[in-house]
């Protein structure tokens, strides 16, 4: 029977809950049945996306204003994850971001890039009065 | 960040003392290298020994750093990378900018 797994968490707009929720992303790699590839790189993984879509969502899209919130959600099943990040900014342009060609010793930018190449699917969309990342991980035999 | 500093001759290594490199404490370091600068010293080694896990963040306060070395004819190595965050470096392409070595005597070395 498939079984599916969901974890929706609200914290403060602060950066110190990074290593949180990136830690709660690597506990939830290694409870996924469904994937199949190597687990400690897709703990590594799943941590380094959900740090990154943070980051992302309190630094800029909250501008680090503390009497905003973030919330997390992740939802997994045997076939895929997805994880949706909220944030009450003014929202950006994923596929301008996305298409921005960066130098090799660029200090910044990466972030978003990185999301790109993990996942498997990414969009930004409005939802109600949050902007949402939505990030999907589909598992393959071998993915 | 908690970071560990010792001189040995015009070299100052710095140790990262944290499991976490992020956008929440990468800052630190950041200021510390450009502190270090100011003082004139800018031949600099960070050991990552201790550190687990580095996102972009922390991959600009190295990138930082390095620029900023080698703008005043002075370098910025890596050493004791633990294997995921050698990956993060070979994902971003990183480790064709820095020069990481394994350990701290090899890194004083190639001075």
């Amino acid at each position: 029977m498939s079984e599916r797994i969901e974890v929706d968490i609200k914290v403060p707009n602060q950066t110190k809950y990074l290593g949180m929720i990136g830690r709660i992303g690597e506990s939830l790699a290694y409870s996924l049945k469904g994937f199949q590839g190597n687990r400690r790189e897709f703990a590594y993984h799943l941590n380094l996306v959900l740090t990154e879509a943070l980051a992302n969502a309190i630094c800029h899209a909250n501008h680090c204003d503390p009497e905003k919130e973030v919330r997390v959600s992740m939802s997994a099943s045997d076939q895929d994850l997805i994880i949706k990040v909220f944030d009450q900014g003014q929202g950006f342009d994923i596929k301008a971001l996305s298409k921005r060609k960066s130098k090799s010793n660029d200090e910044c930018g990466r972030g978003i890039h990185l999301i790109l190449k993990l996942m498997d699917h990414v969009d930004y969309v409005k939802e109600g009065d949050s902007n949402v990342l939505r990030m999907q991980k589909i598992f393959n035999s071998g993915s | 960040m908690q970071l560990n500093m010792t001189e040995e001759g015009d070299i100052i290594q710095i140790k990262v003392q944290e499991e976490r490199m992020d956008a929440h404490n990468s800052g630190d370091l950041k200021e510390k290298m450009l502190q270090l600068f100011d003082e004139g010293k800018c031949n600099l080694i960070v050991d990552l020994s201790a550190v687990r896990f580095i996102d972009s963040s922390g991959l600009g306060a190295l990138v930082s750093g390095f620029k900023n070395a080698s703008a005043r004819e002075g370098n910025l190595k890596l050493c004791c990378l633990q294997p995921q965050v050698r990956s993060m470096f070979e994902l971003t392409r990183l480790h064709r900018v820095f020069e990481i070595f394994t350990d701290q005597e090899e890194a004083l070395a190639s001075f």
